[in-house]
């Protein structure tokens, strides 16, 4: 069969149509992105969408999975913070077609606000969870991952981190498997999550996942590959290549299934080594738990627990190699970082320019504009997740009484709005608040590469749909002072911030120019 | 094992680049493996790639003081590299600077005797004078394929499968403009 060079996320992409996938969504959130933008450019035969946030994307992925189709829903790590009410309810009615939840964890922090560990999701929400570690597991992977799903009738999370997502390698294709939608089959003690139905489906889920704790035993997923058995070593996703490239005669256990755990395999391994060693990303989620099981292991007391590893890292740690640079160090002048900036001509640019200026409190929010934080503009004050700024900028007005909203605004991108701003924005009228809110209307979801989104009236694979009107909504919440401008007349938008911000009532003023990258 | 940096700042096709070196490397039967890095990279920051190639690749990621080569579209970014230049590595480095924003605000200069020290204490540098190639070329978005084009003399793969993997991974109305880039690279000598 045939062979390609694919990125990680490709071959996500790839397993999912291999698998006979009938329905794909997502929110765009880096290192996730590209799995459905390929689904909706090279595999059409799935119905693929952007949703307007993660908690949807995963509740039209579960409808379309108890409908009888096979689904797939993917985020990144912070998406399923928003997806995690769906998914922990899900888990409990279980699937009919499979279910495949695509999380990308963001070890570094490379570009989210956090870099939490979301393998202890899976533990939480009682769903398993497979971890591929280059491109050919990502394809093989995902395409198991939907069969399993339906086996055990769980959801199935595949998680990858960002250096999963974004390296690329060859991999082995295969043919796509015809799968047929099942019928729906109306059935309100499985699908309906009455207190009276859930009780009866958490026994069930606990019995599914004691089996599927056998099936981690035994299956090719978890494998000692033995070496020496001097030492030992359990690790999973990228670090698994870190741990073969520094220790190629170690004995290795490689966690493909990282929950459940498989307990067995792990007792027969640590009693086939003389020392044993946990490598593992982030939190000690491997470790705490062989050493709960009385095995005695050496992880985070050697292996950082913040930021991604790196072959030098993990040499370092278990062979005690400490490479620096070969050539002397460049001392004369100082190295000048290039960060990312706003670009040139950025409309974002011209309201912080505004903002700045005006010497205002910023509520931010998630995108390209949280870069506003930094200089040259030094115009954001808070910021947290995707549309907190518009509760935060309640919050500090409720705080300090209206006189801070005269002195306050909160910036929210059109994505992020539609996203997550929606409901406080809700609230800021509901609870009478009278602060101003500046959605950064650029026409685009920026940030991940330009994904459309319900404000562009067009749908990822390009068809036009209804434009949700911004302005519009903003009135029928409750907004009476709704206003849009071109932020690149910097002084009549100054002249509009000043008097929106003064006016003693809740007020929007959408900033309507395109993102200068938008051909 | 061979292992390639690519290095440059957003825009400037780095990516590519190493696409190109893989495709042409598994064509010849190699195992290969690439690390990049996305996401914040749109909006003007440094980006780089990872390539490697051998009979067995497990790390996308390329050791310190491993890399056989570096191949820096831009100075500035060849400089935040040197730590993973192998003994007997080579530094290729377009002579061609872009200024970071620290530099663009006048918070900061772009260090003016970058040249002179990399040719004082990296003894296999090759710089290249891009500027001149990219005008008979006929556009500066080849800047990448020269860069690539300079790098494949020093690889075992001929012209030809050059040539099969780039057509193979830019668009057809591009290939010849590409093409006479690679060449140009390939081609090019340090001026007397």
């Amino acid at each position: 069969m045939e062979k390609k060079v694919l990125l990680g996320n490709e071959a996500i992409a790839r397993g999912a149509y291999e698998a006979g996938c009938h329905v794909a969504t997502a929110y765009p959130g880096t290192p996730s992105t590209e799995i459905l933008e390929t689904i909706g450019r090279d595999y059409r035969s799935i119905k693929a969408q952007w949703s307007p946030n993660e908690k949807v994307a995963l509740e039209v992925a579960a409808g379309a999975s108890i409908a009888g189709a096979r689904a797939l829903a993917a985020m990144k790590h912070v998406g399923l913070n928003v997806a995690a009410d769906p998914l922990f309810t899900f888990s409990y009615t279980g699937v009919n077609g499979g279910l495949v939840i695509v999380n990308a964890d963001d070890p570094s922090a490379w570009s989210s606000q956090n870099e939490q560990d979301n393998r202890h999701l899976a533990r939480a929400a009682k769903v398993p969870m497979i971890e591929p570690s280059s491109p050919q597991e990502c394809k093989d992977f995902t395409r198991l991952a939907f069969d399993l799903s339906e086996e055990y009738d769980r959801p199935v999370i595949v998680r990858i981190t960002t250096r999963v997502a974004h390296s690329q390698g060859i991999v082995e294709l295969s043919e796509k498997s015809e799968v047929a939608v099942k019928p729906f089959v109306r059935n309100p003690q499985k699908f309906v999550m009455l207190p009276a139905h859930a009780r009866p489906r958490h026994v069930f889920i606990e019995e599914q996942m004691r089996k599927l704790k056998d099936y981690s035993d035994a299956s090719p997923l978890n494998r000692i590959e033995w070496g020496s058995r001097t030492r030992g070593i359990i690790t999973d996703s990228v670090a698994y290549q870190y741990v073969k490239e520094t220790c190629p005669e170690d004995s290795v256990l490689k966690i493909g299934m990282v929950w459940p755990m498989p307990d067995d395999l792990i007792r027969q391994f640590a009693a086939g080594v003389e020392k044993l060693f946990v490598v593992e990303e982030l939190d000690p989620f491997i470790e705490d738990w062989v050493k709960m099981l009385g095995i005695r292991c050496v992880g985070k007391d050697i292996i950082p627990l913040c930021f991604e590893l790196t072959p030098d890292i993990v040499g370092q740690a278990l062979n005690g190699t400490n490479r620096k640079g070969a050539y002397p160090r460049y001392e004369t002048n100082p190295i000048p970082p290039r960060p990312p900036a706003l670009c040139a001509g950025c409309p974002h640019g011209y309201v912080f320019q505004v903002l700045a200026r005006l010497d205002l409190n910023v509520n931010g929010d998630i995108g390209c504009y949280t870069l506003a934080a930094l200089p040259p503009y030094s115009a954001m004050h808070t910021q947290g997740c995707m549309g907190a700024g518009i509760g935060m900028h309640l919050g500090m007005e409720k705080a300090h009484g209206p006189d801070i909203a005269r002195r306050s605004v909160a910036v929210i991108g059109d994505s992020t709005f539609v996203h997550s701003g929606i409901t406080p924005l809700i609230d800021l009228v509901y609870n009478k608040g009278t602060g101003t809110v500046i959605i950064m209307d650029n026409r685009s979801t920026a940030m991940t590469g330009h994904q459309d989104h319900p404000a562009t009236g067009k749908t990822l694979t390009g068809e036009e749909t209804h434009e949700l009107d911004l302005a519009m909504l903003a009135r029928a919440v409750g907004v009476k002072r709704v206003v849009t401008a071109d932020p690149k007349d910097t002084a009549e938008f100054e002249r509009i911030v000043r008097e929106e911000v003064a006016a003693p009532e809740p007020s929007v003023i959408i900033s309507n120019r395109r993102c200068i990258l938008l051909k | 094992m061979k292992n390639v940096i690519f290095a440059g700042v957003g825009g400037q096709g780095v990516i590519l680049a190493g696409k190109i070196l893989m495709q042409v490397a598994m064509d010849a039967g190699y195992d290969v493996k690439e690390s990049e890095v996305h996401g914040m990279a749109q909006r003007g920051g440094s980006v780089d790639c990872h390539v490697r190639y051998s009979d067995r690749v497990y790390s996308p990621l390329i050791p310190l003081q491993s890399a056989d080569f570096i191949v820096s579209l831009e100075m500035l970014e060849a400089m935040r590299k040197m730590d993973y230049l192998a003994p007997n590595g080579w530094l290729i480095v377009n002579l061609e600077k872009v200024d970071p924003a620290p530099v663009r605000t006048g918070a900061m200069r772009y260090p003016p005797d970058l040249q002179e020290w990399l040719s004082r204490n990296v003894e296999s540098t090759l710089f290249v004078d891009t500027a001149g190639i990219l005008k008979h070329v006929g556009t500066r978005k080849a800047l990448n394929i020269v860069m690539l084009g300079v790098l494949s003399n020093y690889l075992e793969f001929d012209e030809s499968q050059w040539e099969a993997a780039i057509k193979s991974l830019v668009k057809e109305k591009f290939a010849e403009m590409n093409m006479k880039a690679f060449k140009m690279g390939r081609d090019y000598r340090i001026p007397a």
